[in-house]
């Protein structure tokens, strides 16, 4: 893409070593996103979408997890920073919007208590104890949450989940981040408060210029939110387009049953899901790790599949669009 | 609802658990077989000298009766008087209670402030050699009696080493404190007797470390478990990722939620300590009323025992009372909880 990149993920794997083996997870992602991008990563659960975030942070343990590659975050790499330097950049220059509102709020404390610590963290925000309450109630307000003060005294529990969420997103925009990470935003809510927390989240990002990666198995958020999307399977990228052109388009096998397995309002007929499951990461397909569940696979899959460019920043990991036209697919 | 209602119904079910106990504990003594006329009176008593006893003591009137006269005694702090001792059993209680009392204090004070820190230390350290040192001290520690302990510390300490007194709660030749409270930290602080103070400390140290042993391993061992268990919890995980740092993740987002169990557990192990004094106190030969409860059970001292059980029973109900209210600072979805049942 033409625009500088803020986030860059180059060939990033992640692999965990338990008693049971080695579990190659995360298998060569690369990924970006641009400054003030929305950029959309979805796949089943289990693919490795929270494992990239985790990566990302550097909150993987050393001696269990094994992290290769590099991850380019405003012209630093992230992997090999000191644990001190990346506590720097968590809360001020990237944060997240955790997938469980109800589990990612400490209930032993009042919201206030636990926004009041994560104001603290701002490297502009030396501020007295009156100033942060007033940054407190401000960020509460800006994600339309009525009774600020209130809220800022109330306990977790006694908040509803749609309320929990605003928090947390609230928590993640407070101290002006670069890039704010969305991990299953309110997918642990109803639809209507899912959509009013996904307005709430959009309008914020848009006016602060914050940079978004939207992680998601609901392929309707990706296509509301975000400009560019990457698909994953099994711990690597299979393929990444412009939104509309991958809703309109779709290329990669995975993707199309992905889009397929979508219930349409106006489709007729029942969806089509794709068969089987994700390999186990203990002893994945040697090839494309989609080969077990693929209708269209081929002996060639046997070998890692090519990155092929296929348009404008839509590119896709799949020996079918390899050079020689196959005749089969468009 | 307010949580005032919640504290006075609470403490009102507290008056009906020790009323409970002591109408229990008078049933047994009723029951059990020999006539406490007899009893109190020895083998040598005449007849007429038993039946006007008996007279005086209401025995031959209805049970509820005697109930009565037996909770209208309780209530005025009459428990009658000790076979044992031929003294109210009342005045041995002044006398004895705050001494165990302190020897308990002491002892659950360490229980928190070196138990706690060392389960801290090894859950922040896990599984290095920190974790390991203290997981095997621990267990040591849970394993071996408080006697066990009182011995070995007395043998090297008070022997061997001859750095700590072997018995009793103050050197000859050093005068008492006037008793206010009948605990000699406070009655010796409160009487500008610092010296008196530090002498009474340093015999303090064997029981107290030796009754503590136990439970400031059961607190290491709680607090461990409860830490790493919540150090597994999703909303830690949001806490680092915030860039909160380690030690303020460890020492408040998670160290207030491990308490939550750990607390529970702790003060019942406290109450406990009441009647675990014993032998620590006959080793030592710290005049306590565990030490006390022990021999008149051995003497058959009903009215002794019955006073022994109620102090028993109402610091239990105490403490008991003071971790719900812990609990519940700790946790506010327990005070919460707390505040809707007493509605
Ligand atoms: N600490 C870990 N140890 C071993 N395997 C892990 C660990 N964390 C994640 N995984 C593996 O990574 C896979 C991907 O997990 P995750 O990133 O949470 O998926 P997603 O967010 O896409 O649903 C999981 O199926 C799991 O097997
Ligand atoms: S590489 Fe082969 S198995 Fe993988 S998606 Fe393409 S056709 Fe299917
Ligand atoms: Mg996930």
């Amino acid at each position: 893409m033409a625009r500088e990149a803020l986030l860059d993920i180059r060939d990033l794997s992640v692999s965990f070593t338990g008693y049971r083996g080695v579990s190659r997870v995360l298998n060569g992602v690369n990924l970006t996103v641009g400054r003030g991008e929305k950029v959309g990563l979805v796949g089943e659960t289990g693919c490795g979408k929270s494992l990239t975030v985790r990566a990302v942070l550097g909150l993987l343990r050393k001696p269990r997890a094994r992290v290769r590659g590099e991850i380019w975050f405003a012209g630093r790499n992230l992997v090999g920073l000191s644990a001190g330097e990346l506590q720097l950049i968590r809360g001020r220059e990237i944060t997240v919007v955790f997938q469980d509102p109800m589990a990612a709020l400490n209930p032993v404390f009042t919201v206030g208590e636990q926004l009041r610590d994560v104001i603290a963290r701002s490297p502009r925000h030396q501020a007295s104890e009156r100033e942060t309450w007033a940054r407190a109630v401000a960020i509460l307000k800006e994600v339309a949450l009525p009774d600020p003060e209130r809220i800022l005294h109330a306990y977790p529990v006694q908040l509803s989940g749609g309320m929990r969420q605003r928090v947390l997103i609230a928590m993640a925009l407070v101290n002006e981040p670069a890039l704010v990470i969305a991990d299953e935003l309110g997918t642990a809510l109803d639809v209507t408060i899912q959509e009013q927390i996904l307005q709430v989240m959009r309008s914020l990002v848009d006016a602060k210029g914050i940079s978004v990666l939207l992680i998601t198995h609901n392929l309707g958020v990706v296509r509301e939110t975000t400009d560019r999307v990457y698909v994953m399977y099994a711990g690597s990228i299979a393929e990444t387009a412009p939104t509309a052109d991958l809703f309109r388009a779709p290329k990669h096998p995975y993707t199309q049953g992905l889009l397929a397995s979508v219930p349409k309002l106006t489709g007729e007929g029942v969806p089509r899901g794709i068969d089987g499951m994700i390999p186990d990461y203990l002893s994945p397909p040697p090839g494309c790790r989609f080969a077990p569940r693929c209708p269209f696979v081929q002996p060639r899959c046997q070998q890692p599949p090519p990155w092929v460019e296929v348009g404008p920043d839509h590119a896709l990991a799949c020996v079918l669009y390899d050079g020689a036209p196959t005749g089969l697919r468009s | 609802m307010r949580y005032s209602t919640y504290l006075l119904q609470r403490m009102l079910l507290s008056v009906v658990v020790l009323l409970g106990l002591s109408a229990l504990i008078f049933l047994i003594a009723r029951v059990i077989p020999g006539d406490p006329a007899r009893i109190a009176l020895g083998p040598l008593a005449s007849r007429t000298q038993i039946a006007s006893l008996r007279t005086a003591m209401h025995l031959d009137e209805p049970l509820y009766r005697q109930y009565a006269y037996y909770l209208g005694g309780l209530l005025n702090g009459d428990f009658g008087e000790s076979l044992y001792t031929r003294r109210p059993a009342s005045a041995d209680l002044r006398e004895l209670f705050p001494s165990t009392l302190e020897l308990v204090v002491y002892a659950g004070l360490l229980m928190v402030v070196v138990g706690i820190p060392l389960g801290i230390l090894a859950a922040s350290y896990r599984d290095t050699w920190v974790d390991t040192t203290v997981r095997l001290i621990s267990l040591g520690g849970v394993v071996t009696p408080a006697f066990v302990w009182a011995i070995v510390l007395m043998l090297i300490f008070a022997y061997a080493l001859g750095v700590l007194p072997v018995a009793g709660r103050l050197s000859p030749g050093v005068v008492p404190p006037p008793v206010v409270t009948g605990m000699i930290t406070i009655d010796a602080l409160w009487g500008g007797a610092p010296s008196t103070y530090f002498d009474f400390l340093r015999h303090l140290i064997l029981p107290a470390v030796s009754l503590s042993l136990a439970g400031v391993a059961q607190a290491a061992r709680l607090t461990r478990a409860s830490m790493v268990d919540i150090a597994g919890r999703p909303f830690i995980e949001a806490a680092r990722a915030f860039g909160i740092s380690e030690a303020r993740i460890a020492l408040k987002y998670m160290l207030k939620p491990s308490l939550i169990p750990t607390v529970t557990i702790l003060g019942l192990d406290f109450a406990a300590l009441l009647g675990n004094a014993f032998l620590v106190e006959s080793v030592f030969n710290w005049p306590g009323m565990a030490r006390y409860g022990v021999e008149v059970i051995l003497h058959k001292d009903l009215n002794a025992i019955v006073a022994v059980v109620m102090v028993m029973g109402l610091f239990f109900v105490v403490i008991n009372f003071l971790i719900d209210i812990l609990v519940g600072y700790l946790d506010p979805r327990i005070r919460l909880r707390q505040m809707e049942d007493a509605a």
